[in-house]
Parts: structure tokens; C-alpha cells; sequence
């Protein structure tokens, strides 16, 4: 009965193995049909070749920078990236404060400069506007009316929005007169140069030559960020600095209940308040759309709200066509972009694809190498049982493979050299758990217990090794992947799935195995070949407390099998020893 | 059977017993030895030689050159005219890893003069400007590292040391594997000290995976010996000491053969990284293991058994349990 019971549950280990296997293929397939996913794991740059750039933020000493700002930076950085044309350009944060930037190929100066400039928010006039001739989209005209978001003052509701304010074609776009300028507001501005550059403007250029920036004391030719409106603005009228806190929130009405409506609150500081008040105290009194501020983040507008009353407060609150996710996004951008981290190039790495391609040969090379090595040695110590590492390294391999694959898939993973290197190691790491296993074996055939028993007394004491070696491999891996930077966490990585496949197929898949192969007449026999003999394995009684008095042994192995004997306490007794080690331990 | 399965009989019953735990004091002069071998001269020799990573630098790699073939001089004086031709007086380091690529470090460039450099040396080398590789690493990068993996090191070691106290139930079996594992370190950072070889990140992996292995060594053979010296009732004949090791004699082949095969995909990995890519990950990687692998297996027998008896020896209980011992051999000598 036993014995059934024992197959039963080995059984049962080896289908819920091929259900985890099953499940993952079956995850990876959906990825590949629905998802874009593919079946081999994406590789990082020392693999690919490629541009790897990492940033670390200037910092002032005992300044920290928070994960929202981290994230902020990232998708700011990601724009720009974007801007310049290079896709697939991969951007990450690593180890709590950098900036990872991996971009294919090789990226022109451009591009690299744009991704160090840190971002730069500004507050400035509008002095004439215009629909965007642009080469992509192809603008409604007049139609942007009601998308332009009104400015208030947080405590005067203002009136429902007048399209009269809107940006008008046919408004100003005044001669210029030749005479300085007196305010940032003045159309003098508009020099008859800048009114020619303007009506040629393409929206589509500012995509390409990246960061539009003029210095803060001119004015400046640029677009609405969906590229619908193109306009020139005045000087820098207030800076980005300026901005203390940008929230997003429902607006509420002048007798204080809430309406739907989503708008974005900003604090200026001391200085920027008497800024804010003074041009809004001049646009408000202005028409057309010379009454528009526009905030202008990296060189292109990301709203032009009407100026609907003087803000005396220096805590404006915009309304528009906002939901809650454009007013939160305009909230960030306010708030963080105009942060002045600065960041700067830590690290810049360009691989080529030749010596990519060659680093991934040798690490595939060393790893065959490296598993046929322990195959062979695995066959020499332990003979037929040296088939069982090899499946069941096998049988790891493939989970891991579908495993990063899965997270390469899933979470954006990318397969780097010392990825690979982690991996190769790992099949060290994992044959180690079955020699354990094997030797604890055939501690117990030792014992005189037969191959069934063995199989069984030998797992109950290995698994709790493999159990705690493992849990502290894994907290290496776990501590090193959290702390560390660099290529360190791509090590630990691997480390740290392969000590958890580690465990789930010694568990799973040797154990099991061992069982039912103990039933067999080769190895439960204790054939030659076989690795479990219990002749060769100088055992020294047979079956349940049947000595077998071994043949030709000293007296020292006399000596030594009575304490054997003595070891094999009743559990009674045995227990006793326990607790009273236990006390002894504690102490 | 293998010969090492015989052995491992022997072991395993006792007919053939290291004494480990006795002649501790051999062993603990040996590791000392070696730990101050390798502080002194890593320091006679002006400390560690570190990677461009952590000097900061430009750092230019020339793949798939004929030019290496003119030997090793002639290859290296080309690199070293094309930076000059750029950058005058600069003394570049050029080295030729694997077949048929060369290496070259400079101080740090201006990106304008790294794209010349660049240019130069595929001219130089004749080869396409997209096969070479270009890397800049600011001087602060390796300091990064460096804190990032020393933190990483301080919390591995407070939580293991948790984890290994609570599992085996004894601060002391904790405080054993610890030291073993500083032995691993300092004598496996001394090799790269004493024999000048370049610190890099890769080799700081490489240390810090040290970590994973040596303890994991460790916690097997202490499985072993807690196993057995938990069996030792009241009754026992074998001092606490005897118990280790015996312990440790019966884990001996088991340590032999997982290091063994924990070190050959290393020893691939080192061989290949060394032949086909010369200096780099890889190679950084494996060598800082192989080293420490092969160190860690002889520290968890040769240092952490002992230090781990040495430790507990004092405790009453054991002492008693000695007693015990001693007194039951003198009666039972018969059977002896």
C-alpha cells in the first residue's frame, strides 16, 4: 500500500511540474500572439550592441531625490528621446537614484545633448498665434478654441469660457515698429525677420532639431505640444523655479462646493508671485490673444491659458477642458519640470554590434562547455544517477529560459554578459542541491537502509539544506539586485531565478524521480552502475534491524557500527537527545 | 565505484578520520597566514590596481583587426599614434584582448575628441568606425559602485547572519561562518592585490557572489554537524568536538564534489572569457569565483568547523558532555 501511495505523490509532483511548465509556455504564447512577445529573451546592449548613457543627478550635499522625481525625470527624458526619432530607446531608473538611457545603435550628438539638458520650464506672453502649418497633422484651423484652458484666480471663479480670447488668425501679427520694446507683452517684438521665420514655421521641425531654446531675455517661435497652434512669445516673464507646488483638483465654485471640473493649482514663491502679479495685472487688460501666457517646458508649449483676472496671490489656478489625467499630467510637468536636478553623464558606453554578438557566442560557448563538464563529472562520481543531474539540469534550463523570457516579455527584462555569466555559475549552484541530495542518499544506504528508505530519509534531511543554502543564496541575490548598480543586478537577477527554479525542480522533478526510480530493478536493486550500490556504498545492515555482519571489516569498523548502532536510537530516546541538544543550542 | 566513493565509505563510518578540529591551531595559523600575506603585500605593492571604471576614463575597443596579428608591439604602437595624433602626450593603455581586438584607455575626452579618437584608430586599425566601441565612465561611476556594494555587503551579512542564527538555533554557528567568509574575501581580493590584477566592477560581482557561496558551503556542512551533535544524547560517547569532526569528515566528499562542480562552469567560463574576449566580464567575473569557490570550500572545513568548536567548547553542557565521553571510553576500552 505503501508503495502505491509513495508512486501516487511522486506522480502527482511530476504533473504539477508539466502544469508550471505548461503555464509557462502557455503565458509566453500569449505574449507572442497578443502582446508583440517573442520566444527568445530580449538582450541588453553588451549583447546587442548599442548606447547605454547613465545619469546620476547633481545633487547638493544631503540632498535626496524622491522616486516621483526619479519617474517624472524618466518620462521628461523619454520625450526627449522620443523627440529626436530614435525609437526603442529604453529608459529606466536603477539603484534608487540613476538614470539608465539605452538606446540602439549609435545616437547622433544631438540627441545625446538633449538627453543631459535638464528641463526647463518658463512662463511667457503670447504674442501672436497661429494655426500650426503643420506637415503631420493637419489642424482644424480656428478649432482650438475650446481647448483653451482660462486662468483665475483660486478664490474668483471665473465666468464660463469666452471663445472671443481664443487664438485668432487674423488678429495681430502687427507691422513691426521699430522701436525697442518696453514690455515683454510689446509686439515690437515681432521683428519683420521673426514674422518671416514664423509664417514658414513647421511644427514637425521642432520633433527634430529637439530642444527649442532661446535665451530667456527674446522672444521665441514655438508649438502647442500636440503641434495644433504655433506661436511667438515674449522674453521670460517668470521662470520655472518660481513654482513652489502644482496640483491637480477639482475646482470649486464661489460658495465652496465642488464642481466637475478638473483644473490645476499652482503656488509661486515670494518673488514669483510679485513676477505673476505684474503680468497678469498687463495681460488681463490686453486682447486677443496677447491676453494668453504661455507655459513653455523645453522649448514648447505645454498650455496658454487666457488671463481672465489679475492674480495678486501668486496662487493661479487654470481651467480648461481638463480630465483628471491631463490636469494631473500638467500638474506634474509644472511641478517637476521645473526642478532644477540637473543631470549629469555618469557612464557612456557604445557597443559595437560585432563585439555584442561576440560576447554572446562565448557566454553560450562557456555554458555548454561548462554543462558538459558537470555531466561528466557528475557520470564519473555517481554513474547512472549522472543521467538524473542532466535532466534534471535540463529540465531547469528550460524553465529559466521560459522564465526570462517571460519577464523579458512581460517587464521590459533585457539579457546582459553578466546575465549570462549568472547563469552559467548558476549551473554549479543548481547541480550542487542534487549532490547533496545523492550524498545524503547514500549516507542512508550506508546506514543500511534499503534504496525505498534511503530515497526517503535521504530527501527529508537534504531538502532542509537545499532549503536554507538556498534561502541564503537568495538573499544575496535579492540584496544585491535591490542595492547594487550597474551590471551587479543583472547578475543577481539570474542568481535569484535560478535558486527559485532551483528549489521547484529538486522538489518537484529530482525528488520524484528518485522515487520511482528506486522502484526500478536497476537502481532500487542497487545495481553496479547504478550509483546507489549498497555493496560499494560499504553498507552495513540490510533491511529492518537485520544486521548483515559485514565481511572482513577491522575493528575499528566494529567499533564503529556498534555506534552506529547506538546512533539509531528508539524514538524515544532519540527525542530525548533532541530536546536536550535543543537546550544546548540556546544557550 | 570510484575510488572517492570508498573514501567517502571510510569517512562516513570513521575508519578514516582528518582530524580538522584538532589540529585547529594549524589551520587558523595557515588562514592568518594567508590573510596577512595577502594584506601586506597588496599594500607593499601600493594597494589595488583599479579598473578604468573606477579611475574615470574614455575607453575605445577595436574589434576584429588584422593588425594584431604584426604582434604585439607593432599593434600597440598604432594605438597609441592614433590617440597622440588627437590628444598629444597622452599616454594611452593598450592592450590586445582575445584574437583579434585591442583595447585602448585614455584619460577622460571631450566627446568631440572621442569621436577623432575614434576615427583614428579605425583608420589606423583599417576598420569600419562602427567597429569600434567607444565608452566613457565619469570618475564618480566607481565610487557609486563601490558604496552601493559595500552596503549591499554590510545588509547581506546582517540578514544571513539572522537567518543562519534563527535556522541553527545558535549565534555561534553564525559567527563561524562569518569569519570564514572574511577569510574568502580578504584572500580572494589579496590575489587580485598581489598579483596587480585590475578591480572592475565585474570582478566586485564576482566578490560579492563570493558572499553567496562561501556561506552556502558553509550551511551545509554545519547542517551536518548539527544534525550529529544533536543526536549525542546524554549517553554519548564522542566529546562535542569529536562529534564536528566526524561531522565534517562525513560532509568531506560531499564538499569535494559540489565545489568541484561549482567550479568547472566557472573554470568555462574563465577559460573562454580569457581565450576568445580577454579582459572583461566575463573574464572578471570568473576568476574573482574560481578563486573564491575554490577558497570558500576550505575555510567552511578548515576554519568555520573548528572556530564553530571553539567557540561552544566552554559551555558547561559541552563540557560535561567531554567528561561524559572521556569516562565512557576508559570503561567500554575493552571494545576498542
Amino acid at each position: 500500500m505503501a508503495r502505491t501511495t509513495t508512486e501516487r505523490k511522486a506522480i502527482r509532483s511530476l504533473v504539477w511540474l508539466l502544469v508550471i511548465i505548461v503555464a509557462l509556455i502557455g503565458a509566453n504564447g500569449a505574449s507572442v500572439l497578443f502582446n508583440d512577445g517573442q520566444w527568445t529573451p530580449k538582450l541588453a546592449l553588451d549583447l546587442e550592441g548599442g548606447t547605454q548613457i547613465t545619469l546620476s543627478p547633481q545633487l547638493a550635499t544631503g540632498e535626496e531625490v524622491t522616486q516621483e522625481q526619479l519617474d517624472q525625470a524618466v518620462s521628461i527624458i523619454r520625450q526627449r528621446v522620443n523627440a529626436g526619432g530614435v525609437s526603442e530607446a529604453e529608459i529606466n531608473t536603477q539603484g534608487g537614484q540613476n538614470i539608465v538611457v539605452s538606446i540602439p545603435g549609435e545616437p547622433d550628438q544631438e540627441t545625446l545633448e538633449r538627453i543631459q539638458s535638464s528641463a526647463k520650464l518658463e512662463f511667457r506672453p503670447v504674442l501672436t498665434a497661429d494655426a500650426a502649418s503643420n506637415s503631420v497633422v493637419a489642424p482644424e484651423g480656428t478649432d482650438v478654441s475650446g481647448e483653451t484652458p482660462a486662468v483665475e484666480g483660486t478664490d474668483t471663479p471665473a465666468p464660463e469660457g469666452d471663445p472671443a480670447a481664443t487664438p485668432d488668425p487674423a488678429a495681430p501679427a502687427a507691422p513691426a515698429p521699430s522701436v525697442l520694446p518696453t514690455n515683454a507683452s510689446d509686439l515690437a517684438w515681432i521683428t519683420p525677420e521673426l514674422q518671416e521665420q514664423f509664417a514658414s514655421f513647421d511644427c514637425a521641425s521642432l520633433d527634430v532639431i529637439g530642444a527649442n531654446v532661446a535665451p530667456v531675455d527674446e522672444a521665441l517661435i514655438t508649438c502647442e505640444q500636440d503641434s495644433t497652434v504655433k506661436y511667438i512669445l515674449g522674453p521670460v516673464e517668470v521662470a520655472g523655479e518660481r513654482i513652489t507646488d502644482a496640483r491637480s483638483g477639482l475646482i470649486g465654485s464661489s460658495t465652496g462646493v465642488t464642481t466637475n471640473e478638473w483644473g490645476v493649482f499652482i503656488e509661486f514663491d515670494a518673488n514669483g508671485s510679485q513676477e505673476f502679479r505684474t503680468v497678469t495685472e498687463r495681460l488681463v487688460t490686453l486682447p486677443g490673444v496677447q491676453n494668453q501666457f504661455a507655459i513653455v517646458l523645453d522649448g514648447r508649449v505645454i498650455s496658454a491659458p487666457r488671463t481672465n483676472v489679475a492674480i495678486t496671490d501668486g496662487r493661479p489656478q487654470i481651467s480648461g477642458n481638463f480630465t483628471e489625467e491631463t490636469a494631473k499630467a500638467l500638474a506634474d510637468q509644472l511641478k517637476f519640470g521645473a526642478l532644477p536636478i540637473g543631470f549629469e553623464v555618469q557612464t557612456s558606453e557604445n557597443i559595437s554590434a560585432t563585439l555584442g554578438v561576440s560576447q554572446l557566442q562565448s557566454g553560450i560557448i562557456a555554458g555548454i562547455i561548462g554543462l558538459m563538464l558537470v555531466g561528466a563529472y557528475a557520470f564519473l562520481q555517481y554513474r547512472a544517477l549522472g543521467g538524473v543531474v542532466v535532466v534534471s539540469l535540463s529540465v531547469a534550463a528550460v524553465m529559466t529560459y521560459l522564465i526570462i523570457t517571460y519577464l523579458s516579455n512581460q517587464q521590459g527584462f533585457r539579457l546582459s554578459l553578466a546575465g549570462v555569466a549568472g547563469l552559467v555559475i548558476a549551473i554549479g549552484v543548481v547541480a550542487d542541491s542534487f549532490i547533496v541530495y545523492f550524498e545524503r542518499i547514500r549516507d542512508e544506504l550506508r546506514d543500511g537502509r534499503n534504496v525505498d528508505g534511503a530515497v526517503e530519509a535521504g530527501w527529508k534531511r537534504a531538502f532542509r539544506t537545499i532549503l536554507i543554502s538556498d534561502v541564503i543564496n537568495l538573499i544575496a541575490a535579492v540584496v544585491l539586485f535591490v542595492l547594487a548598480v550597474g551590471n551587479v543586478r543583472g547578475f543577481a537577477f539570474m542568481l535569484g531565478i535560478v535558486t527559485i527554479v532551483d528549489l521547484i525542480v529538486v522538489a518537484l522533478f529530482t525528488h520524484p524521480l528518485m522515487q520511482l526510480l528506486g522502484r526500478t530493478q536497476f537502481f532500487g536493486g542497487g545495481h553496479r552502475f547504478s550509483g546507489l550500490d549498497p555493496k560499494a556504498l560499504g553498507a552495513v545492515y540490510r533491511g529492518r534491524a537485520q544486521f548483515r555482519a559485514p565481511a572482513g571489516v577491522g575493528a575499528v569498523k566494529v567499533a564503529s557500527s556498534s555506534r552506529e548502532a547506538q546512533r539509531r536510537q528508539t524514538i524515544a530516546e532519540r527525542r530525548a537527545a533532541d530536546i536536550s541538544g535543543e537546550r544546548k543550542d540556546e544557550r | 565505484m570510484s575510488r572517492l566513493t570508498q573514501f567517502g565509505n571510510d569517512l562516513y563510518t570513521g575508519a578514516r578520520s582528518f582530524d580538522f578540529i584538532g589540529r585547529r591551531r594549524l589551520w587558523y595559523a595557515i588562514g592568518a597566514a594567508f590573510v596577512i600575506v595577502a594584506i601586506s603585500l597588496t599594500a607593499l605593492r601600493g594597494g589595488f590596481v583599479f579598473g578604468i571604471e573606477f579611475r574615470g576614463g574614455s575607453e575605445f575597443r577595436v574589434q576584429g583587426t588584422t593588425a594584431v596579428e604584426e604582434g604585439t608591439a607593432a599593434a600597440t604602437a598604432r594605438a597609441t599614434d592614433a590617440v597622440d595624433s588627437v590628444v598629444g602626450g597622452s599616454s594611452p593603455r593598450v592592450s590586445i584582448v582575445g584574437g583579434d581586438s585591442v583595447r585602448v584607455q585614455t584619460e577622460q575626452l571631450t566627446p568631440a575628441q572621442t569621436n577623432e579618437v575614434r576615427n583614428a584608430l579605425a583608420e589606423e586599425y583599417s576598420v569600419d568606425a562602427a567597429e569600434v566601441s567607444t565608452s566613457f565612465i565619469g570618475a564618480t561611476w566607481g565610487e557609486d559602485i563601490t558604496r552601493q556594494a559595500i552596503i549591499a555587503l554590510v545588509v547581506f551579512l546582517l540578514l544571513a547572519s539572522l537567518v543562519m542564527a534563527l535556522y541553527f538555533r545558535t549565534w555561534k554557528m553564525a559567527a563561524a561562518a562569518i569569519v570564514a567568509l572574511f577569510h574568502d574575501l580578504i584572500i580572494t581580493a589579496g590575489l587580485y592585490g598581489v598579483l596587480g590584477l585590475e578591480i572592475t566592477p565585474a570582478a566586485v560581482i564576482g566578490f560579492l557572489t563570493i558572499l553567496g557561496y562561501s556561506l552556502y558551503d558553509t550551511v551545509v556542512v554545519f547542517d551536518k554537524v548539527r544534525e550529529n551533535t544533536l543526536e549525542d544524547g546524554a549517553e554519548s560517547r564522542r566529546t562535542f568536538a569529536q562529534s564536528v569532526n566526524l561531522a565534517v569528515n562525513q560532509t568531506l566528499v560531499r564538499s569535494i564534489n559540489t565545489s568541484i562542480v561549482a567550479v568547472l562552469p566557472t573554470a568555462s567560463i574563465l577559460f573562454i572569457g580569457s581565450v576568445l574576449l580577454g579582459a572583461g566580464t566575463l573574464r572578471d567575473i570568473a576568476l574573482a569565483l574560481f578563486i573564491g569557490t575554490i577558497v570558500g570550500t576550505y575555510s567552511s572545513i578548515f576554519l568555520a568547523a573548528p572556530l564553530y568548536v571553539h567557540l561552544r567548547e566552554n559551555e558547561p553542557e559541552v563540557k560535561k558532555q567531554g567528561r561524559r565521553a572521556q569516562a565512557a571510553r576508559s570503561e567500554s576500552g575493552a571494545v576498542r
